[in-house]
C-alpha cells in the first residue's frame, strides 16, 4: 500500500510518509512485522497548548505576546521528546528571528546550529527543511525553528543579518541541500568542490559506494544492501 | 607578440595565438584545444592600482604545519598587517553525515566518533543522548554507565586540552611544552586504551549504554593518574604562565570579547575567556553534570593568553570530576536492560586479543535457538527508534558539540547532523586575526582549537 497516512511515520509533526504494511517486507528480509506498526497520528497538526513543560510555555507564551501576527507566520507548533518546534513561514522568518533574538523575554542570542533536512514524502510537498536551533543563554531555552521549501522553489531568507553565524551553515546547508539562502553574501559551496554537480545530502543523491573484496567474497557497497526501514 | 604555443601533436593543427600580449592562446590538437599561457608578470596582467601599494595574497596551508591538518588560510597581507583572512575548508570531508543514514543506529557510532578525532568519545556521547532520548530511555541508562561516561569523557577532555597545549606550543616555538604535551596525553591515551580496546576513535559509548564494562585494574592507574598530574600542571605553570616570550606572544592578541563570541557562535574556552562562564555542564546539565562539584574557570581578557589560562585551569577541574566518579562507581550493569536494545554480544579478552566471548558464542551457538536468532536480528537489523527529531547539545572541550538527529521509525538514521563547535569556532578566525601581524594569525588559529575532522566531517 503506497496511500499516504499521517504522521511521520507516526510523531505529531512529523513531515509524513508512506504507508507500511503491518508485514510489508518490501522484498527486505524483515518478515518480524515491527517495521509496519505505524500508529495513526495526524501529520500536519499542531501540538495542543498547553504543552506541559514549563520552558516551551513561557517561550511560545512570550513569543505570541510580542509577536501580534504569530498566527500568520506560524503554520504549526509542534512539542515533542521535551524540545519545542515551530514551523514558520519563509516569508515571515526575518520578522520572528528578529523577535526571537532581541525581545528581552526570549533572547535568543546564540544560532547553535542550522542543518538542512530531506524529506523526499513531504506531506505538503515541500521536501527541504531549514532546521535552526537556538539557545538562549539569558533564560536558558532552546527553540527549533524549522522552514520547509518545495525542491523547484528552494529559497528561503538567509539569517546571517541576525546571527552572524549562520554564515557557514547557510553554505553548508546550501553545499550538501541545494537550498538559498537570500540575503547571503557569499553562498558558494564549502564541504564540497566548488565544481561539484548535485548536492549530496538530498535523500536521492547516492551514497556512491563500491564493492569490497573480503576474503575471497564479494561486500556489496552500503546502499545496495539488504535493508529493513 | 610573446605568446607560444606548443606544436600540434599530429603537426597538422591550426595555431592561434591571443590577440593582446600575454592572452591566452590555444592550438586544436587531436586531444581537443589546448590553451597556453606564457610570458608577462601579474603586474602587468593585473595592473596595479593606487592603492595596491604593497598588498599581497598569501595561501597558508591547506599542508601547512600549523594548520591542524587540512585547513587553508588566504591572507592579503599590507607588510606585516594581515588585512583579511578567508578560511577554506573541506579538505577533509568525508561524508560522515551521509555515512551514517546507511548504517543501523549502533553502528553510526563508528562513524561519528572519526568526526572530532581528538574528542571521539564527546561525539558518542552526544549522538548516544540524542538517540536514547528519542528511545525515550534516558532514565534507564545505568547510573554505572553513565558515571563512566562522565569518567572517560572528562579524561579525554584533559588529553584534548593537552594536544591544543602541545600544538599550540609547538607553534609558537615551545617545543618543550609540546614535549610535555604529548608526554601526559600518552598516559590518558593508555587509559582509554586500557578501558576501550583502542587510544582513539572507540565506539565505546553506545546507545543505551556502554560496550562494555571498564576492567577493574583500570581503577588504580586511574588514581596514580590522579596523583601525576597535578604536578605537571603545576609544571606548565612554571614553564609558560609567567614565560616573558610565551607571554609576549599572547597577551593582548587575538582579542575576542563576549558579544563577538555569540554573534559568531564561538563557544567553549573562547567564550569564557572572554568572562561569560557559559558552560554547559552548568547551565544545561546532562549526564548528571549538576550533581558534581567543579568550578567553571573564566576569565575576562578574551585574548589568545585568557585562553591558555582557561584550558589549564579546566584540566584541574576535569581532574575532580574524574576523582569524584570512582567514588561513585558501584557494581552494576552498564547496558540497559532492554533486550530489544541492549547489544547482544559479550566481549572477552581471548588469547588473541578481544573478542567476542567464547562462552557467549557456546550458549547462541548450541544450546538456544531463540538467543540466536535474537543476536542476528539486532546485530544485522538493528533496532527501531520512533519517529521524531532531537537535539542535544554537550560541552566538548572545544565548545557546545550538537547532535541534530532525526528518525523516520526505521533501523537508520534518518539525518545526522553534527554541530562541530570547530567548524562554527573557526568564522571567528578572520575576527581574531584581521588587523593583527601575520604571525598572530598562527596564534589565533592555535587558540581557537579547530580539529578539522570535526570541521569537515
Amino acid at each position: 500500500m503506497t496511500d499516504l497516512v499521517p504522521g511521520s511515520a507516526g510523531v505529531p509533526g512529523g513531515p509524513g510518509g508512506r504507508r507500511r504494511d503491518a508485514f510489508g517486507a518490501r522484498g527486505s528480509g524483515d518478515t518480524s512485522g515491527f517495521g509496519g506498526l505505524v500508529p495513526p497520528v495526524a501529520a500536519l497538526a499542531s501540538t495542543s497548548r498547553p504543552f506541559g513543560d514549563e520552558a516551551a510555555d513561557t517561550v511560545y507564551d512570550t513569543l505570541e505576546r510580542v509577536f501580534p501576527e504569530l498566527g500568520d507566520a506560524v503554520e504549526r507548533v509542534v512539542f515533542a521528546y521535551g524540545e519545542l518546534t515551530i514551523h514558520v513561514r519563509r516569508e515571515r522568518l526575518l520578522d520572528v528571528a528578529w523577535t526571537l533574538r532581541d525581545d528581552p523575554g526570549l533572547r535568543f542570542e546564540l544560532l547553535s546550529s542550522l542543518s538542512g533536512v530531506d524529506y523526499p514524502d513531504d506531506l505538503t510537498g515541500r521536501r527541504l527543511h531549514s532546521v535552526v536551533h537556538l539557545t538562549s543563554l539569558t533564560h536558558r531555552h532552546r527553540l527549533r525553528v524549522e522552514v520547509s521549501v518545495a525542491d523547484g522553489d528552494a529559497v528561503l531568507p538567509s539569517l546571517t543579518p541576525v546571527w552572524p553565524t549562520a554564515d557557514w551553515h547557510e553554505r553548508e546547508a546550501y553545499d550538501l541541500f541545494g537550498i538559498v539562502y537570500e540575503g547571503h553574501h557569499e553562498l558558494t559551496r564549502i564541504m564540497m568542490p566548488d565544481d561539484w554537480v548535485g548536492h549530496p545530502q538530498r535523500k536521492d543523491y547516492p551514497l556512491g559506494g563500491i564493492p569490497v573484496e573480503y576474503k575471497g567474497a564479494q561486500i556489496p557497497p552500503p546502499e545496495t544492501r539488504r535493508s529493513y526501514s | 607578440m610573446s605568446t607560444h604555443t606548443e606544436t600540434p601533436v599530429d603537426g597538422s593543427a591550426e595555431t592561434i595565438t591571443g590577440a593582446q600580449p600575454y592572452e591566452a592562446g590555444f592550438t586544436e590538437s587531436s586531444a581537443g584545444r589546448v590553451y597556453t599561457v606564457t610570458g608577462g608578470d601579474w603586474e602587468q596582467v593585473l595592473g596595479t592600482g593606487e592603492d595596491d601599494g604593497e598588498r599581497i595574497t598569501v595561501n597558508m596551508g591547506p599542508q601547512h604545519p600549523s594548520t591542524h591538518g587540512v585547513l587553508r588560510l588566504v591572507l592579503e597581507i599590507e607588510g606585516e598587517t594581515v588585512t583579511e583572512t578567508r578560511l577554506v575548508i573541506g579538505y577533509l570531508h568525508t561524508g560522515i553525515e551521509k555515512s551514517c543514514e546507511y548504517r543501523t543506529w549502533t553502528q553510526a557510532v563508528t562513524f561519528l566518533t572519526r568526526a572530532d578525532y581528538l574528542s571521539p568519545l564527546y561525539n558518542e556521547a552526544a549522538y548516544c543522548l540524542s538517540v536514547e532520548k528519542l528511545l525515550g530511555i534516558t532514565d534507564e541508562v545505568p547510573e554505572r554507565a553513565t558515571v563512566i561516561r562522565v569518567l572517560v569523557m572528562e579524561l579525554q577532555r584533559i588529553a584534548s586540552h593537552l594536544v591544543w597545549l602541545a600544538t599550540g606550543g609547538m607553534e609558537l616555538g615551545a617545543t618543550t611544552g609540546m614535549i610535555f604535551g604529548f608526554r601526559e596525553r600518552e598516559k590518558i591515551l593508555d587509559l582509554l586504551e586500557t578501558i576501550t580496546g583502542l587510544r582513539m576513535n572507540h565506539a565505546y559509548i553506545r546507545p543505551g549504554g556502554l560496550a562494555q564494562d571498564i576492567p577493574d585494574e583500570v581503577i588504580p592507574a586511574i588514581r596514580a593518574f590522579l596523583d601525576y598530574m597535578p604536578k605537571r600542571i603545576r609544571e606548565y605553570h612554571a614553564l609558560l604562565t609567567g614565560q616573558p616570550i610565551w607571554k609576549a606572544r599572547m597577551v593582548d592578541v587575538n582579542f575576542l570579547d563576549a558579544a563577538a563570541c555569540l554573534a559568531l557562535g564561538t563557544t567553549g574556552p573562547v567564550l569564557r575567556a572572554a568572562g561569560l562562564p557559559w558552560d554547559l555542564r552548568k547551565t544545561m546539565p546532562y549526564c548528571g553534570y549538576e550533581t558534581y562539584e567543579f568550578d567553571v574557570p573564566t576569565a575576562l581578557e578574551g585574548d589568545s593568553y585568557a585562553r591558555y589560562l582557561v584550558r589549564i585551569e579546566e584540566m584541574g577541574e576535569s581532574l575532580k570530576i574524574i576523582e569524584q566518579c570512582l567514588d561513585r562507581l558501584r557494581p552494576g550493569p552498564v547496558m540497559v536492560a532492554d533486550k530489544k536494545i541492549a547489544w547482544p554480544s559479550q566481549l572477552a579478552i581471548g588469547s588473541d586479543g578481544m573478542g567476542n566471548s567464547l562462552e557467549y558464542i557456546r550458549k547462541i551457538m548450541g544450546t538456544s535457538m531463540e538467543a540466536l536468532i535474537h543476536h542476528f536480528k539486532l546485530v544485522t537489523e538493528g533496532f527501531r527508534v520512533p519517529a521524531g527529531q532531537v537535539y542535544t547539545q554537550i560541552e566538548s572541550p572545544r565548545g557546545e558539540l550538537g547532535y541534530h538527529v532525526v528518525s523516520d521509525g526505521g533501523t537508520r538514521p534518518f539525518r545526522v547532523h553534527v554541530r562541530d563547535p570547530s567548524f562554527v569556532n573557526l568564522q571567528a578566525v578572520p575576527a581574531l586575526t584581521e588587523g593583527g601581524q601575520v604571525a598572530d594569525v598562527i596564534v589565533g588559529v592555535a587558540s581557537v582549537d579547530p580539529v578539522l575532522g570535526g570541521v569537515d566531517r
